[in-house]
């Protein structure tokens, strides 16, 4: 065990299966000696040469085009997009390519690739340093989503999104990267795709959130326990696709108030889907509307992120306004 | 300009030096360019009768496909191709029974008709990849392709075919960007057949010619005689073999002409010029070939009179038995989605299955393709 940033966790994942299997492979802009503007793939070139951790041109679509053609041909590339906001030009390639060959193909083609991304605000990074795109992505049949939260759910997550037969888009929330550290175990571990997390327990209402907004909603739930005494649970989702979705279930009916959180914008956001699972399968569980607390529905601000990005503050408002329904 | 390279002149006469083919070899080119003409004509008569959907006509840029494909050695290449090389499935021995499947989208098809006409996709006898319908996605993941078989130490190449428009993609610039800097196992070849639907050459690109972009990437440009199946292979040929010796990419352009429309729902007289047709009807690739090998002495009138009876035949049946096989079973909808299945297709299956199952109204299935 020791005491990484979730950042640093994320570099040991991507070390630990680049030792245990050659075929893995990272490639994106800056990965190579560099390590990363976020230093994610420091040393990997060092330790594993050229061909194994390389440098790409200044190309999402070629990162993401070639990391395909790759992948069908039995490699396991981790591909490195810089910044989420810069993955657009690559979404023809993700969404249409990546996420439909084994469909298109009949099974006889598939992608087993990895899309790292950092994503969010917090940064100071202006509203194309910030974006929190994952609605897009969560729409997507074929693709896996996955956010985590913390260091230890990073490195396990990356571990099984490696290996994972799909592709996988592994969004990191970049605010957290080195916000804490955590115990993270030595050498390889897996935390299973498709499985949420409680957090925190609680049966007066239930807060469903993902990646960086994982500890404000705790810091919520525990201003709930010591201004009114009651108890909120809070459930990390970790993957948005495939969603847990008994979890969710079981969570909604056990609380009967809910209040979802995300950082991007809320029209067609992925709380929505929340919030319509949840209206679909437990409506009659539910003592109070359920409440979604995301950024608006602007572009993301620079100067003015932390009025726009969701805080403890806003959260604990949302979960008294269910709480006193 | 870049040089055009010919062997075989229009008239059918050898003007360049002939690069060494086996004469068997030879033969299953002529046979598989003739094929592609056999079986084009059969899903027209398919599409007009309306019993399938769509279907791209090849007629006139056979030659490009086929001696591109003859130089690909099935055990270690693959092919990304076009949605026009109908010719590179049938010289590597794809049957007509197995593209006919695709065609009808029945549930013997390998993309288990999840895919409309024409986009084929098969593992054996070579590998030839999932066709996209968006145009130039392929190129980077040839490149990827590629840049695999340099990891894993293999001696395969990969050849990425697209048309004229496909010179304008994204897909095209990351592709030969990429394959230059990391001098990757790849052959790119462009079908310039002139028209992009009804977009012509010059208002595609100011380019002087597409074989000169390859040099802003690092990437020498080849340009041949797209209706010369000789100078096609001949060019290819090389840049396989440079590819496979770690020299790098290629890009070669295949000057030819679409005889046909972009698809069986296009109508070119509205747009191409009949006096321009009329010329390029005499560069015919098929005739050209023939009028050589018969000069050559390794086919004669008989010869080709009796593959045709034969194609003709055989495409029919194919087509019949294509269209008596059953549909793809309602599960498959929702398999391949994910190598496995999570729990909420799962549900959509059954539910669908279950919905379907206990209807007896028939279902609606209209619908035509317009392009």
């Amino acid at each position: 065990m020791s005491k990484l940033t979730l950042v640093q966790a994320v570099n040991d994942g991507l070390r630990t299966k680049m030792q245990e299997d050659a075929s893995v492979l990272v490639l994106g802009e800056d990965v190579g000696p560099k390590g990363g503007v976020f230093l994610a793939t420091e040393g990997l070139t060092a330790e594993f040469g050229e061909e194994r951790c390389f440098d790409t041109p200044l190309s999402e679509d070629g990162i993401i085009g070639v990391g395909i053609g790759m992948a069908m041909n039995g490699m396991r590339p981790v591909c490195e997009i810089q910044f989420q906001d810069f993955i657009f030009p690559a979404f023809d390639q993700i969404v249409s390519e990546a996420a439909k060959m084994r469909y298109r193909s009949g099974g006889q083609y598939s992608v087993p690739m990895v899309i790292r991304t950092p994503y969010g605000g917090g940064i100071r990074g202006g509203l194309y340093h910030s974006q929190s795109g994952e609605a897009y992505f969560a729409h997507t049949a074929g693709l896996k989503v996955v956010i985590p939260s913390n260091p230890h759910d990073a490195k396990g997550l990356l571990i099984s999104a490696i290996e994972d037969p799909d592709p996988v888009l592994f969004m990191e929330p970049k605010a957290l990267y080195r916000a804490f550290r955590q115990e993270v175990p030595e050498g390889k571990y897996s935390v299973p795709l498709g499985s949420a997390q409680t957090l925190r327990e609680g049966d007066d209402a239930v807060v469903f959130c993902y990646g960086a907004m994982v500890p404000v909603c705790q810091e919520a739930a525990g201003r709930i326990a010591e201004q009114k005494g009651q108890e909120v649970r809070v459930v990390d989702l970790r993957t948005l696709l495939p969603l847990d979705e008994d979890a969710v279930l079981d969570a909604a009916k056990a609380c009967g108030r809910v209040v979802v959180v995300h950082e991007a914008p809320r029209f067609c956001g992925y709380g929505a889907e929340l919030s319509a699972l949840i209206a679909e399968h437990a409506i009659e569980y539910m003592e109070a509307p359920i409440v979604r607390v995301t950024g608006f529905d602007t572009p993301f601000p620079n100067t003015l992120e932390h009025y726009y990005l969701p805080d403890a503050r806003r959260v604990t408002d949302a979960l008294e306004r269910v709480l006193d329904f | 300009m870049t040089e055009t390279l010919q062997i075989i002149n229009p008239a059918g006469e050898k003007v360049g030096k002939a690069p060494r083919v086996k004469r068997e070899v030879l033969l299953r080119m002529y046979r598989a360019m003739a094929s592609v003409r056999h079986f084009d004509d059969r899903c027209m008569k398919l599409q007009r009768t309306g019993r399938i959907g769509f279907s791209i006509p090849n007629l006139g840029i056979e030659a490009v496909s086929v001696g591109a494909a003859a130089t690909l050695d099935p055990e270690c290449d693959w092919i990304a191709p076009s949605y026009r090389d109908f010719g590179m499935a049938f010289f590597h021995g794809i049957s007509v029974e197995k593209m006919m499947d695709t065609q009808f989208g029945n549930g013997e098809d390998h993309n288990k008709g999840r895919q409309m006409p024409v986009h084929f996709t098969f593992l054996d006898p070579i590998r030839f990849l999932s066709i996209s319908s968006p145009i130039g996605t392929h190129l980077p993941q040839a490149v990827g392709v590629a840049m695999a078989m340099q990891r894993k130490q293999e001696k395969g190449v990969c050849l990425v075919s697209f048309g004229d428009g496909g010179t304008s993609s994204l897909g095209f610039h990351s592709g030969l960007n990429f394959a230059g800097v990391y001098k990757a196992p790849v052959v790119f070849l462009c079908q310039n057949n002139q028209w992009a639907i009804s977009c012509p050459l010059e208002k595609q690109t100011a380019s002087e010619s597409i074989a000169i972009k390859g040099e802003a990437y690092g990437i020498p440009g080849v340009r041949v005689d797209g209706n010369d199946v000789l100078a096609v292979y001949r060019a290819v040929r090389d840049a396989v073999k440079k590819a496979r010796e770690g020299g790098g990419p290629t890009l070669i352009e295949a000057v030819t002409m679409r005889m046909g429309g972009h698809s069986t729902s296009d109508d070119p007289s509205r747009y191409v010029d009949q006096e321009l047709m009329e010329e390029w009807k005499l560069k015919d690739p098929l005739k050209r070939f023939r009028e050589y090998l018969f000069a050559e002495g390794l086919l004669d009138e008989a010869g080709v009179e009796a593959l045709d009876q034969e194609l003709s035949e055989q495409i029919q049946a194919a087509a019949k038995a294509a269209a008596a096989k059953p549909r793809p079973g309602l599960e498959t909808i929702f398999s391949d989605v994910y190598e496995t299945f999570p729990a909420h297709l799962q549900v959509q299956r059954d539910q669908c299955i279950q919905h379907f199952a206990g209807r007896d109204e028939s279902v609606n299935e209209e619908g035509e393709f317009p392009l």
